[in-house]
């Protein structure tokens, strides 16, 4: 695999691209791994790097039934923040926040992220006050948070209409400056060629059908559409299905899976320039480099793996862009789709150990898992090295919801928790 | 938009006239006092999350106001049957015997 570097774009360009290496390659399984992991999206993926760079494994299989990146990891709206209220969320998602700042230069892969910042918009005076809140808890955990008036969020972002006669008018902003996007599949693309030259095998189009046991109960390996795979670990992300994987092991986890929609415009020039969210009139929507808005809509209120999601919710999401930000009302919109998410009672993720030995989980990510990829994927990985959670994902446990040390972000967070 | 059958009103109505209310058959406890975090923690939280047909509850809400539980297969998200809260589990596979 060629390194990304200004010579090596020279060279190819003399020759018309045509000679440029495949960047993984199309791997068949082997008998048996150290690692086996279900799930090719960012956080499997990420997981699978990490374990190569940071842990020395390297006898690693990432295993999905599509092609990589092609579940939630190419669904989402690219959002990327930390402000969460409670402290457990605060440093896991921080930690995130605080990787992805360099995660191009480390993955030698641009996964465009770019901090241009994330507007809460308050419009009642419960808004201002849940806001204000959260900016104080955030600083007072590190994370960067600032309130603005509405003056000074129609100055940081011009489209927002801030009259005082709209039908919610806005009272005011909480602003998260090291929050912003990055380019969804250039994420899953990045680990994936990291990890495959470091030896990871990627193995597309080939269903986990079951986890195997042993007579002790521990994990033996994985049943796939290509045969059996032994491995003496199993990690499982697999997002919206990790409720049929993981029952294949007798394990119940406390997840309803939903989808969650998004759609794009047209393209048009430069006009919006940051990542603005209203959880009010529950609106968010920031613009790509390619030019279109992207516009997060909610979930479906119903268990669903139909990757579609129902209509109503698209006109809702549509009528609360077209009061918040009055311009685009007359915007056309290009196409929608749907991620199939995982939802813990909680709304916070679950990451670490099971009652089944070797075998780890991280699921329950809902509505706001690519945010978290390279956080998420680095306490992951290792988690499944060392057999114990990373200090970060300790808190984040199957076993809460017996013991009831819930973090409930689920009232508390962005617009879809 | 899926079109929701209300067994009580004998109905099918838009989805916006309801709302959801969870899987469904969950029994409340009978003696709260002698549940275990276990059977908290299954009681509350676990569900079962079908990817196929799935018993679940909804409510009549902009209607009769009333919960009935619906029969509905979650891949293609097509209802095969709605029933009176507090009748029994209707026979999957005669339900699902016009899907093949």
């Amino acid at each position: 695999m060629t390194r990304f570097n200004a010579f090596s774009l020279l060279k190819n360009a003399l020759s018309g691209h045509k000679n440029w290496t495949e960047q993984w390659p199309d791997s068949q399984p082997k008998d048996e791994y150290d690692v086996v992991i279900v799930g090719a999206g960012g956080h499997g993926l990420g997981a699978a790097y990490y374990l190569a760079t940071q842990h020395g494994i390297t006898n690693i299989a990432v295993i999905d039934k599509g092609w990589l990146g092609g579940g939630n990891t190419g669904r989402n709206t690219t959002i990327i923040r930390s402000n969460y209220l409670y402290d457990e969320s605060a440093r896991l998602f921080d930690h995130s926040v605080d990787l992805w700042q360099n995660l191009s230069q480390e993955l030698n892969y641009n996964v465009m992220y770019s901090n241009r910042g994330v507007l809460m918009l308050a419009h009642n005076v419960h808004d201002v006050q849940s806001f204000k809140r959260h900016v104080h808890a955030n600083r007072l955990n590190g994370v960067d948070n600032r309130w603005l008036t509405p003056e000074e969020c129609k100055e940081y972002c011009p489209p927002i209409n801030i009259s005082k006669n709209a039908r919610y008018p806005v009272m005011g902003g909480a602003l998260q400056e090291r929050a912003g996007t990055a380019r969804h599949d250039a994420v899953a693309w990045g680990y994936a060629r990291g990890a495959a030259m470091r030896g990871v095998d990627i193995i597309q189009n080939c269903a986990v059908t079951a986890i195997r046991r042993n007579p002790d109960g521990s994990v033996a390996g994985v049943d796939t559409a290509k045969g059996f795979i032994k491995a003496k670990k199993v990690a499982v992300s697999a997002s919206g299905h990790n409720t049929q994987v993981m029952a294949t092991a007798d394990v119940r986890l406390p997840l309803e899976s939903m989808p969650l929609q998004a759609l794009v415009s047209e393209p048009v020039k430069p006009v919006f320039p940051c990542v603005v969210m209203s959880n009010a009139v529950h609106a968010y929507c920031s613009q790509s480099d390619k030019g279109e808005l992207v516009i997060g809509s909610g979930t479906d209120q119903y268990v669903s793996y139909s990757q579609r999601g129902g209509l109503p919710l698209i006109e809702h999401t549509v009528a609360a862009i077209s009061e918040v930000f009055p311009i685009f009302n007359r915007m056309r919109m290009l196409r929608k789709w749907a991620g199939i998410t995982d939802n813990t009672p909680d709304r916070s993720p679950i990451i670490g150990k099971t009652p089944v030995k070797n075998l780890y989980v991280n699921c329950g990510w809902g509505t706001g898992g690519f945010k978290a990829t390279p956080g998420s994927a680095h306490v992951f990985a290792w988690t499944i090295a060392k057999d114990e959670p990373h200090p970060i994902n300790a808190p984040f446990t199957l076993d809460r919801f017996r013991t009831g040390r819930l973090i409930d972000e689920a009232a508390a967070a962005a617009v879809a928790h | 938009m899926l079109l929701i059958h209300c067994p009580y009103c004998d109905e099918t109505l838009p989805e916006l006239e309801f709302t959801y209310a969870g899987e469904a058959h969950i029994a409340r406890p009978e003696n709260p006092s002698e549940m275990s975090d276990e059977d908290w923690q299954e009681f509350l939280f676990m569900r079962s999350n079908v990817k196929g047909p799935y018993h679940e509850r909804w409510r009549h809400f902009h209607g009769c106001g009333r919960y009935f539980n619906a029969v509905r297969d979650t891949v293609s998200d097509k209802f095969l049957t709605t029933y009176k809260a507090g009748a029994p589990r209707p026979d999957l596979a005669s339900l699902t015997e016009g899907l093949k």
